[in-house]
């Protein structure tokens, strides 16, 4: 119905409605799109070589930025717990408290960010370029899958690089808090790493092991998708590039709260 | 043959197709011709499958394709050969490796095969020892002749052409439209074109259409539709504006 067929009293209420199912429609849209990945993605062939490509695109190019952001995390952890646990007494918990804000919350959040930040945008931004020059219609009619070649391999990668970079950014904080409470605030070695032995348990580890493996799959999800749902343009890519930074960066912190709250 | 039977599409409340009728014989080259935003480009969508009509039928050799998905309809353009307006070549890959990609990923062929397949596909479009430049590092008119071997090198039954000569000089359009008709007498296969281009069109098609407010204003021979006395297009030929206009 158009707009002009509505008295003025009533024409909010149209555009909320239309809001409404215009989010609806968007969520749908966006569901569908990784039911047909993951439909696409249990009928082979399988494409090691694009999965490779995207480990190496999403994994290995981002490996400064997270022993940067680690090494720092780390350093900023143990400086500010240091000086809080002493007013208690307490420096001795310094390791454990370090690890287990990486291990549980910051490694694996910080990191999806980080990796959003630099090889999502440029997941979206490509495949975006992809569709607005007909690269991913040109694989449509060839009656090849575009999912099979650009968005199965991004989600798999995922899984597989943010697991690991969590972990590498994980153990570099704990070097970066050792650095600053050992080194330079003078707690001792031991009591650093003896302290985290004890108190660092296997589900604190799991617990960030599956939050990283959901980011991993939100992150590439969220920017293929925006790849692929492109507008017209470069001012298209740029704001799907946007979008996709944004969207993924909130799913991240929304995520890592629920799964904070229901894993042990 | 291809025959296509009230195709109406609507973006929004802008009608594009309003009911276009067209028969598209096996083994010719038929050229759409219009002006520029009447929707030629997305009837050509609509006959490749990337668009779905609001009503109407499409039928390549009988089959039914606007209801098909998934399987189906890629078992229909296993057929197809397409050449996009702006090439559409893979520009992470080199354009040897962009013939060679249908090759690899569709047909069951060895390396060795693919090679001297893609050397050929490259030659017969005047392009020999240029497969290991990238797309970027070629001219325009040398980027439409990769992608025109990209889109013959499986030797498909019907190609389509989504204005394959926009943006070239005189001399590159009529040496695109050399290598079409070229393939098109060594391959046969069916050909479907939309193409600004006139009067060169009328050199190399057999049958020409006009796209006019959504629907097939005309349709005939190139002799037929230069003799046309349907003023829209008499005055599209002679390059006049529309009354409309």
């Amino acid at each position: 119905m158009s707009g002009g067929s509505l008295s003025v009293p009533l024409r909010p209420f149209e555009a909320v409605g239309r809001g409404v199912t215009g989010l609806l429609e968007s969520l749908g849209r966006f569901g569908t799109f990784f039911a047909e990945a993951l439909a696409t993605m249990v009928t082979p062939p399988f494409k090691f070589r694009a999965f490779i490509d995207r480990v190496h695109y999403i994994g290995f190019r981002s490996l400064l930025i997270i022993i940067l952001t680690g090494a720092f995390t780390g350093m900023v952890l143990g400086l500010q717990i240091f000086f809080t646990l002493s007013r208690f007494g307490s420096e001795a918990f310094l390791g454990p408290a370090v690890a287990l804000s990486l291990i549980r919350e910051l490694g694996p959040v910080l990191s999806a960010l980080m990796v959003t930040g630099r090889a999502g945008s440029a997941l979206t931004a490509e495949i975006g370029i992809m569709r607005i020059t007909e690269q991913i219609d040109a694989l449509t009619v060839m009656a090849l899958s575009p999912q099979r070649y650009l968005v199965i391999p991004s989600i798999l990668a995922g899984v597989v690089t943010f697991p690991l970079m969590t972990a590498l950014f994980d153990v570099v904080g704990i070097f970066g808090g050792y650095l600053v409470g050992v080194e330079l605030l003078g707690l001792s070695r031991g009591t650093y790493f003896g302290e985290m032995q004890t108190l660092v348990r296997m589900n604190d580890i799991m617990t960030g092991f599956w939050k990283s493996i959901a980011f991993g799959v939100v992150v590439t999800w969220v920017c293929t998708y925006k790849g692929f749902h492109v507008g017209h343009g470069a001012e298209g890519v740029a704001r799907a590039t946007t979008q996709a930074v944004v969207l993924s960066s909130v799913l991240i912190l929304v995520w890592d709260y629920f799964m904070g709250s229901v894993l042990p | 043959m291809i025959a296509v039977r009230g195709l109406r599409k609507a973006f929004g409340s802008q009608q594009v197709l309003r009911g276009v009728d067209l028969e598209v014989p096996t083994g010719t080259i038929t050229i759409i011709i219009g002006r520029s935003g009447g929707g030629k480009s997305v009837f050509l969508r609509h006959l490749i499958g990337l668009l779905r009509p609001d009503s109407g039928t499409i039928a390549v050799d009988g089959m039914e394709i606007t209801r098909l998905r998934g399987r189906a309809l890629d078992a229909v353009r296993e057929r197809y050969g397409v050449v996009f307006q702006g090439g559409a070549l893979f520009d992470s890959m080199t354009c040897g490796d962009n013939v060679a990609f249908p090759l690899r990923e569709k047909k069951k062929v060895t390396a060795d095969e693919v090679a001297r397949r893609v050397e050929e596909a490259l030659e017969q479009v005047g392009l020999a020892g240029v497969g290991r430049k990238y797309p970027a590092e070629i001219s325009g008119g040398m980027r439409k002749r990769v992608a025109i071997a990209r889109a013959l090198v499986t030797e498909p039954e019907i190609v389509f052409f989504d204005e394959p000569t926009t943006g070239l000089d005189p001399v590159l359009v009529n040496a695109i439209h050399s290598v079409i008709t070229d393939l098109h007498q060594k391959f046969h296969f069916t050909a479907v074109m939309v193409s600004h281009e006139i009067p060169e069109i009328f050199r190399i098609a057999d049958r020409v259409a006009m796209l006019h407010e959504g629907r097939i204003a005309a349709v005939g021979t190139p002799e037929e539709i230069q003799a046309s006395a349907n003023p829209v297009v008499a005055r599209f030929i002679r390059g006049e504006p529309d009354e409309s206009a």
